[in-house]
This record gives structure tokens, sequence and C-alpha cells, in this order.
């Protein structure tokens, strides 16, 4: 084995090339690369499954939007190539909530963090699960705030270091899938992002499932997180979701705590049809008011 | 461009404010609000839930006030005319997206129909005290447009005017009306559509797959400040951020970009302020005390005014119509000429420091102040001109 | 290392990975998780300090492009040999 990499940089195989940009960088902004992210983060790789899910799926790149919020995975509206909106912090999905309905075609997709969405943005949360509005709302847990330096979160699990408790944190944790159930989200699943195929086929259908839909992606953020808590790097901790992880579809949410160090359930929990909010709109207003009911002109051969 | 006919109830009709400002709205072609509910602005949204399903338009009611005044700005990205509406407590929580909507010059109007503060304050009654709040309410440094309307006719008028400056100078808008306004009954006359004169959006003529940026004065003519917007599904993929940015929208954190994006956005407001000022004057000409007032207390202060000319004093009124930008040069030019100005407010003194800031020192500035709760006694008023003309 | 290159020689590998060192932050993800043990990590440094990965092993790459979908940096990716990225025909 080589150990200048520059041979094999200049030779990397043998075989011949055949193409000389990363099918991803389609999507980025590629005039914004690098990206903030750390080492071993694992927003990255939860990007790269989304970006591998909407090449594979139906929807048209012009009418598919992205809507962030604050923090390191508020970055990532900023780096897709895509209708793009970093929005305030906890703010991105009644910022999607506004944006969907003055434009039903275009999917709407909240990617954010775990604090931006369950801590400041919570009770948007709970409330856009309930309205079953269509979106597509993909969490990077990352178990902390990274961009600000490692504080807790709301996932934070219980006795785990972080920089505002430096003891330990004795409160309980969120259970993202069991919450977003329990608001009425119809599409529920969670996985790390050493689960990049099964991540990428779950973001697919979700993107493609009408109502809200919600991913739990289980991320490192080895700068903070990992290494307060001792766990290693960012290799190690995607080592151990690997090990820790127990795949099982149609799992019952209530048992999808995640604690240090425990088991990581993972799969796809909740998938279900409800009335999505747009399309019981129109079919109650026009069993109410009839043909004096005027739909949106935007809503106009989208929503039924 | 006229209005389109879809929204505008043409007549002449028995309205409060509250529902004037909802009917102006419509007229300017509003199709999406999201709101809460808070005395005593319910009654816009209430009118807008009710009449948005038979215009094309869209009411959602959200959890609070942060999410009403960001879901409005997802809506304008989106393609829509939006506003929201609320009062104190609830303005307070719109600050951090008026901030958002100033920053990624998102139009829009934010009506804030006042009542006693601070905190829950006095929801029932009226105050006019969040008028530095709309001036400053948002961190950072920005220039607002805010207009104060004083019957329900003019809630109707300045609706259509706020969203039309909105539009022009891609930025959101303030009505400050007040609980008077607000639930005060008179005779609202809405024109014909043809009698009602809409600023379009002003969108970028770029096609799908051509370069857009959303901060680009590339497609400006010389001057203009303001750069055309897009919306989502044009295929123009713009990033807009509430971070400091460049041209292109990305950001941009240093203290030039900081100092190129803000001077624009103030710069947008301030070389515009003479077509953007809509002042009222009365008898300003050969004065010696001006009145200077807005909103239901420019109404108060007539009896006073009238009072004290009968006696012969030389009283002349001034309205602001237009809070923000503040008429500095008007004032300015008053100040050179008469011995004082009265500026009676439903607050404990908040325009009377802009007019003593133009004043310079030179004529006498005397507030009258009310804490809220009830319009000011006439007579208080009157008083106050008695005695600064000695 | 020699053996195991003379073992696979004769046939032509199905796929091959393109690195874009100067992008790579080092993490090891691609080299820890690739099917076929193609990659390992460099002792050398590229210009910003990280150790990039290397393909230590060409003839074992499928093109599978699991070390494209597990870079956080976009630095790597895999082609299966007559595809282009991504999966369509050339």
């Amino acid at each position: 084995m080589s150990e200048s990499y520059e041979a094999t940089v200049t030779d990397p195989v043998s075989a011949p090339m055949t193409c000389d940009s990363n099918p991803v960088e389609d999507w980025l902004r590629m005039d914004r690369m690098p990206h903030i992210w750390c080492p071993g983060c694992g927003i990255g790789t939860s990007v790269n499954c989304f970006t591998r899910a909407i090449e594979e799926s139906s929807l048209d790149r012009k009418n598919i939007a992205i809507v962030s919020g604050i923090g390191c995975t508020g970055r990532v509206a900023g780096y897709l190539l895509l209708d793009s909106f970093h929005t305030t912090h906890g703010r991105a999905l009644p910022f999607a909530t506004g944006l969907k309905l003055a434009s039903p075609k275009t999917k709407v997709v909240v990617y954010s963090g775990d604090g931006d969405l369950f801590a400041i943005g919570g009770n948007h949360f709970i409330h856009a699960a309930r309205r079953n509005l269509d979106m597509t709302v993909l969490c990077v847990n990352n178990f902390n705030y990274g961009m600000t330096g490692g504080q807790v979160a709301p996932t934070t699990p219980e006795f785990a270091i972080a920089s505002t408790t430096p003891y330990g944190s004795v409160e309980r944790p969120f259970n993202l899938p069991y919450l977003a159930q329990s608001c009425g989200a119809v599409y529920v699943a969670r996985w790390t992002v050493y689960h990049v195929k099964q991540l990428q086929r779950s973001i697919r259908e979700a993107l493609e499932k009408p109502g809200f839909t919600f991913i739990e992606m289980v991320a490192p953020c080895p700068t903070l997180f990992v290494r307060r808590n001792r766990l290693g790097d960012g290799l190690a901790a995607l080592e151990s979701y690997e090990e820790n992880a127990v795949i099982k579809n149609g799992a019952d949410t209530r048992e999808c705590d995640l604690g240090m160090g425990g088991p990581i359930v993972c799969g796809k929990f909740v998938d279900i049809d409800r009335p999505s909010y747009l399309s019981n709109q129109v079919a109650h207003l026009r069993k109410v008011l009839g043909d004096r009911y005027v739909m949106p002109d935007a809503w106009q051969g989208v929503v039924e | 461009m006229n209005a389109d006919p879809r929204g505008v109830l043409t007549g002449s009709h028995f309205l409060d404010g509250d529902h004037a400002a909802a009917e102006g709205a419509l007229a300017a072609g509003a199709n999406f609000s999201a709101g809460y509910p808070i005395t005593p602005s319910t009654e816009v949204v209430e009118r807008l839930a009710g009449r948005f399903p038979f215009t094309g338009g869209t009411f959602i009611q959200m959890e609070d006030e942060l999410a009403a005044s960001i879901a409005i700005q997802g809506a304008v990205w989106g393609g829509s005319k939006a506003l929201t509406v609320t009062s104190g407590p609830g303005f307070s929580l719109m600050m951090e997206h008026l901030g958002y909507g100033i920053m990624t010059e998102t139009p829009f109007v934010l009506v804030d129909v006042q009542r006693g503060g601070p905190s829950t304050g006095l929801p029932t009654m009226p105050a006019q005290a969040d008028m530095m709040q709309a001036r400053w309410g948002s961190h950072g440094d920005y220039e607002i447009i805010a207009l104060a309307p004083s019957s329900p006719q003019e809630c109707f008028d300045l609706m259509i005017r706020a969203f039309n400056l909105s539009e022009k100078y891609r930025t959101p808008v303030l009505l400050m009306m007040d609980e008077c306004v607000g639930h005060m009954l008179e005779r609202v006359v809405i024109p014909s559509p043809d009698k009602i004169q809409i600023e379009p959006r002003r969108y970028t003529k770029k096609g799908p797959g051509e370069q857009y940026w959303p901060y680009s004065l590339e497609e400006c003519n010389d001057g203009d400040l303001v750069p055309p917007l897009t919306k989502v599904g044009e295929g123009h993929f713009p990033h807009i951020t509430g971070l400091t940015h460049d041209e292109r929208g990305y950001p941009a954190m240093n203290a030039k970009s900081q100092a190129v994006l803000l001077g624009r956005l103030v710069d947008k407001i301030r070389k515009n302020a003479d077509d953007i000022i809509t002042i009222e004057e009365d008898g300003t000409d050969n004065a010696d005390v001006v009145v200077v007032s807005y909103g239901i207390t420019a109404r108060v202060c007539q009896p006073a005014i009238a009072k004290a000319r009968a006696e012969g004093r030389k009283v002349g009124f001034l309205r602001l119509v237009t809070v923000w930008p503040f008429p500095e040069k008007r004032i300015r030019e008053l100040a050179g000429r008469v011995s004082a100005f009265v500026v009676p407010e439903m607050n404990l003194g908040q325009i009377v420091r802009e007019v003593e800031r133009c004043s310079q020192g030179r004529p006498k500035v005397r507030g009258v102040t009310h804490a809220g709760g009830a319009v000011h006694d006439p007579e208080e008023i009157y008083n106050a001109i008695r005695e600064v003309m000695g | 290392m020699v053996e195991t290159k003379k073992s696979v020689a004769p046939k032509a590998p199905k796929g091959h990975v393109v690195v874009n060192t100067e992008r790579c932050k080092g993490c090891g993800f691609c080299a820890q998780f690739c099917p076929t043990g193609v990659l390992a990590m460099s002792k050398g440094f590229n210009l910003k300090g990280y150790h990039p990965p290397i393909v230590a092993d060409a003839a074992k790459c499928s093109g599978c492009d699991l070390c494209g979908m597990y870079c956080p940096d976009f630095a790597i990716y895999g082609v299966k040999n007559g595809r282009k990225p991504g999966g369509g025909d050339l």
C-alpha cells in the first residue's frame, strides 16, 4: 500500500475515469463549498441520503423547497441548490406552513436540528404534525446544540454531559418518534447515519407520501457531544450505531427511547393514511359553500 | 395596475376600523393571512377568515404570533400577498420576524391595533404606546415604514397604501392602528376596483435556469435600490437567509458585507422618504403653534384647536399619516418659524422626542401625554396650547 | 498487498472510486464502511492537514458508491465502470 496519497490521487484506479464530478454536486451550491461542518459530523452524510432520495424520486427539482431553522443542520438549506430558506431559530415549520399553503405544488422539506425543531420550535412541531399539512420533516438529532458549543438539548440522554449540564443532564429527553406519532404524523421513521441505504429509501418514501412525514436521523456531533461524553470520534459513533441499532419496523414508538449506550431502535414505525390539511380544506369548503367557494389560484389542479 | 375585483366590496358601508382594514387588505389583493387571536385586533382576521373563501385567499390560525409572523413570509415566497394582525403582546413576539422580513426584504403588512401595555396591559382599551417599538422593536439597525390611520375609512385606505409601499420598497410595512380606531364604527366608502391603484409585485424577468440573485441590482435602474423578487417553483433556486448576505443571498459575515447590506436597506427607505411620507396640515402657514398628532389622538385634538382658534390664536395642525420614516424635513422647516409644538399622544412621550430632535432646541416642544386606557380630554390639549403661547 | 493485486489482476474491477483529497476531512467513514475493503486511510496529509483515503485495493471496487453516501464532505464517490456517477447510462 502506498503511504503517499499523491500517488493514489494521480492514479486512483486502473479503470478508466468515466466522470469528474460527484453526483451529489449536482444538488449542491458548489460555490459555497467547503461546508462548515466538523470532521466526522453526520449532517453531510444525511445530505447524501437526501439528494440521492430526491434523485430517485419522481419529484421535479423546481418544485422542491427546503426550509431550515438555525444551527449546524440549519445550514443545510444554504448548501442545497434548490429553492432554499434559512429562517429564524425554531421557525422553519411555520415558514414552511405558509409556503405550502401559498404554493401547494411545491414539495416542502423542513431540514433542521433537534434543538431547533423540538426546543425553540417544539410548539410549531406539534401543531404542524396535528394539522397534517403536506410536508416532510427531516431532523438531524445529534443530542445537543452544536453551533453554539454543545449545550443540553431536549434530546440529550439522561445523565449525558453537555456544556450547560457539566455534571450530566437530569432531564428526560424527548422520544421523537413517539412525539411525532402522538401529534399526528402519518409517517414516522428513525435511522442513524450509519444506515445510509435505509435512510435514503425512507426519505424517498416520506417525500412521496402526502401529509406530515417525519424522519429522525441520529448523527454524531464529534466535536461536542461525542467528545464530551468520551465516546471517541465520529467514526466510533457510527460504529456504535452499527452495534447498538435494533431494526424493528413497526415498533411501538413508546419503546423507542434513546439512552446513553442503549439500543437505538431504528425502522419505519408509522405509515398511515389520514386526510391532509389541503385536501380536507378543499373538500370541506366545497361541501359547506358549494359553488360559491373560490379555490386559491395556486391550488387549482394541485389540490383535490 | 387596478385592483382585482374579486376582493373589492365596492359600496358604502358602516364598518369598524378592524373590518375596514380587512377590506383594505382584500382590495389590495392580499390572498394570505396567518394570525393569532388577540384583542383588540382579532376582528381583522375573523373577517378575512370569513371572506377569503370567496376571494381565492387562505387564512390559517397559527399556534402563536411567532408562527403567524413567519408563516406569512413563507407565503410571500410562495407567491402570495400576505398580512398578519396583532396587538401589543403579539407585536412584541412578532419583532423577531419583522427583523427577518427587513433582512430578507420580504414584502408584507403587519398591523398592530395598539392597546395599553407593557405586558398584558389593557387588552380592550386604547394606547399609542408602541410607536417606538414600531421604529426600533427588532434588534439591529434598519429603517421602517409605519402608517397611522385616524378613522375606519383610513384603515381601509392606508391598508392599500401599506401594501403598495411594501411591494414598491420590498419591505415589511406597519399599520399602526389603535383600539379606538379599530373598534369605532363609521361610514367607509369602498371605491370600484378601477379606482383603486395597486402596486404590482416586481418579479425578476429572468427565465428558469438563468442566474438570478435575490439581492442583485442588476435589473434595477440607476438609483433604484430595490432588487426584484422571485418565488418558489421558478427554477431560480434562490437562497434566502436572515444572516448578513451578499448579492447572491449567501451568508457573508464580515464588516464590509454588513456595511453594504445595511447601507442599502436603510438607503432604500431614507432616499425615498419624500415618496413614502404623507402628512396632513391645516393652518400651518402662519401658525404660531403647531399641534402635531396622529391616529385617534389627531381627532381628539380638533375641539382643542377649534377652541384656541376661536380665541384668535394662530394654531396650526399637522397630522402624521406616515409616522416612520419621520417627516424630519417638514418639522425642521416649521421649527424655524413657529414658537412651539404641542404633541398630544396616547403614551408617556414617544413621538414628542422626534419632534424635539428635529426642533434642535429652537421652538418650545410640549408633549401632552396620556398613559392609555382612554383618549385625552381635549381640554388638556387646549390647556397645553395656552400654556406654550403664554 | 502485492499478492492481493496479483490475485485479482486478471479480472477488470467492476467499479472505481474518485477522491477529492483536498475536500476530505479524514473522518474515515469511507474506509471503515466500504463493503469490499477497497479503501484505507493515508498516513500522508492533504493541504488542510487531514489524512485522506487511498485506494488500497482497486480491484475489489464494485462501484457501489457507499463511500459516496457516507462521505460527509462530498469528497469521494464510487462509480460502476461503464456507468455514469449516480447510476445512469453513459
